[in-house]
């Protein structure tokens, strides 16, 4: 029977202290391991006769901008079909750098969820065979989903914040000049209060 | 009718006006419908709305044969390329309806993805308000639209005013 315990041991016996921050939300195991090693954890978890983690379900990025040195993650989602077990993994990287290598080479999924991960996080999936965008337009030249960009559309020129409950001279969120949107970090007293 | 000159067994009116009446009449929809204003939309052409009371029952799927097209629901910024080759690929002349607030203005979604309105891509006639509008207001848009049909000149498409439209939309 394989539970969250042993898969742990099996770990550290195995990486040492290049695992780490292990934790059981919810009863489901995840836990952190060093970039470089990503894919000889991904290949250990899959070839061991007894963890056989053989299903990817998902990958996916995260991005945590107060993490200093370890602001962008990349999460697998792994899966034994045999027991029923799930576990997660997580990597992190620098975000001036965020190079990680690819998991095409062990699960096929991984080409079209490395490829959404990267239009969205601008994570860089080393000896991936196709790295580029899939969801958004091929003409955008951000990653949208890191958080120093504001999730409304910044070209967008006819609608008055006020009337939509944010900016203006209220004050949420973005806010509309002269020269077009500004966002809330670079806000200043403009307009006429109306309060 | 338009203004004209009648008596027994005849009518007389100018070639436009008889023109744009048949147009107005004959008005063939191409509807482009992601979202849950197709589906008000849907109703609208059904038994109990029934847009062909207005002339408008052929609803087309090539856009080669079609006058209007009613743009419905959500464009995301990768759709809008689509819309504007069905708009391309319609012969003229042609009338575009933008029927709900997302088609009108992105709606809700004020987000990295989705296109602020069709105007952005594609030169608009009659904006239909609603989220969804109920199949009132968009029979009420496809009257203004007949409204538009029936009183346009015929010479407004080759205008100088309609080439500068299309140029802004980098049409030739």
């Amino acid at each position: 029977m394989l539970n969250n315990d042993y898969i742990k041991q099996k770990l550290t016996e195995k990486f040492g202290e290049q695992v780490s921050s292990f934790d059981e939300s919810y009863g489901m195991l995840s836990f952190e391991a060093q970039k470089e090693i990503n894919l000889k954890v991904l290949t250990f978890l899959y070839d061991d006769a007894e963890l056989k983690f053989r299903f990817m379900t998902d990958l996916c990025g995260v991005h945590f901008p107060d993490n200093k040195g370890k602001e962008l993650g990349v999460v697998y989602h792994l899966h034994n079909l045999e027991e029923n077990v799930r576990i997660r993994f997580k990597v992190f990287a620098d975000v001036s750098k965020p190079d990680i290598y690819t998991a095409t080479g062990l699960f096929s999924t991984a080409n079209w969820q490395e490829r959404e991960t990267y239009d969205f996080y601008g994570i860089n999936f080393i000896g991936h065979p196709n790295l580029k965008r899939i969801l958004n337009v091929d003409e955008m030249d951000y990653f949208p989903l890191r958080k120093e960009f504001p999730l409304e559309d910044q070209s967008r020129v006819d609608k008055d914040d006020e009337m939509f409950g944010r900016g203006g001279t209220i004050g949420f969120g973005t806010e509309k000049t002269d020269h077009g949107t500004i966002i809330e970090s670079d806000k200043h007293n403009v307009g006429e209060e109306i309060v | 009718m338009p203004e004209g000159h009648q008596g027994e067994g005849f009518f007389a009116t100018s070639f436009d006006k008889v023109i744009g009446l048949a147009r107005k009449n004959s008005i063939w929809p191409l509807p482009f419908a992601t979202s849950c204003c197709g589906i008000e939309f849907m109703a609208t052409m059904g038994a109990h709305y029934d847009l062909a009371r207005f002339g408008s029952e052929r609803v087309g799927f090539s856009p080669r044969q079609c006058d209007l097209l009613m743009v419905m629901g959500t464009i995301a910024k990768k759709m809008g390329p689509v819309v504007k080759q069905v708009y391309l690929q319609m012969a003229e002349p042609r009338w575009v309806l933008a029927v709900g607030a997302c088609a009108s203005s992105g709606g809700i979604f004020d987000t990295y993805s989705v296109l602020q309105g069709i105007d952005q891509v594609v030169p608009v006639d009659v904006y239909v308000p609603g989220c969804p509008p109920r199949p009132e207001a968009i029979i009420d848009g496809v009257i203004r639209i007949q409204d538009l049909v029936g009183k346009e000149s015929l010479r407004r498409r080759s205008g100088e005013k309609y080439k500068a439209l299309l140029e802004s939309y980098g049409i030739q």
